[in-house]
């Protein structure tokens, strides 16, 4: 009976950090597929951090523009973040997620304003969600994007 | 009423400036959302759910804003800032604010 119990205690962890390992894996690539795919389409509408474009433009109108994203980190990364916890370094487990959600935050913005030729004065904010699981909230990270999207006057 | 996150409104000229104008709301997350995030948590990646509720309370703290600005007088809102604070454990406050002026 207690080796039952054993089995299960240790079994379910394990179970969910391989599920957590080729799922998590599998949707990463999938998601950085995308997001390539969109970065490229979208390259002639720049995203800037300056409150001015380099060259004046007549502008038509200026308008904000929001994209956010919550993200969590897989049952492996948070096993292997563990791991690092011990030791100090870089976790690149979790640099790898906050990247995807950043650009992916970038993205919704871009996309919340199809029409726009510029986003000017884009800020990156970053907050942790916290989880009423406890330590289970580690990893759940908000990430919102926002500036202003203007359109240049094309009128002659 | 025209938002921006810089401090003119392109193409326009601002004629009066009101002040500081803000929105906030308080939001908890519900129970079947947190049930679900939790099993997204397994594998990673987007928890749509937690994404739509901030999206949703960031909309409302933003019309508040807008409300407080319109009640002013003004047309515009400047300098837009967002930010996020949790106040409680599964709670977390969405502040937005910003400058109220008045443009052509």
């Amino acid at each position: 009976m207690d080796s039952v119990e054993l089995w299960i205690s240790l079994g379910i962890p394990v179970v969910l950090i391989v599920v957590g390992k080729f799922v998590g894996a599998s949707l990463e690539r999938s998601h950085y597929r995308s997001i390539i795919e969109r970065e490229a389409r979208f390259r002639a509408r720049p995203a800037i951090s300056t409150k001015e474009l380099d060259a004046p433009v007549p502008i038509q109108s200026a308008s904000l523009a929001v994209g956010s994203v919550v993200v969590s980190v897989d049952h492996f990364k948070r096993f292997l973040s563990g791991f690092r916890m011990i030791f100090g370094g870089e976790i690149r487990s979790y640099s790898s997620l906050i990247d995807r959600a950043r650009r992916e935050a970038v993205l919704r913005m871009k996309e919340s304003q199809p029409g726009a030729d510029a986003f000017l004065n884009t800020r990156l904010e970053t907050s942790t969600i916290s989880s009423t699981a406890g330590n289970e909230g580690t990893g759940t990270i908000e990430v919102l994007a926002y500036g202003t999207a203007v359109h240049y006057d094309r009128r002659p | 009423m025209i938002l921006t996150n810089i401090d003119s409104v392109p193409g326009r000229q601002i004629v009066q400036h009101y002040g500081l104008v803000q929105g906030s709301t308080i939001r908890a997350k519900h129970f079947g959302r947190d049930f679900a995030a939790g099993l997204k948590n397994i594998v990673g990646g987007e928890l749509k759910g937690y994404t739509e509720l901030l999206q949703e309370s960031r909309a409302e703290a933003t019309s508040r804003m807008v409300a407080q600005a319109s009640e002013l007088g003004a047309n515009a809102v400047i300098n837009v800032r967002f930010t996020t604070s949790s106040v409680a454990q599964g709670a977390s406050e969405i502040l937005a604010y910003g400058t109220a002026v008045l443009i052509e």
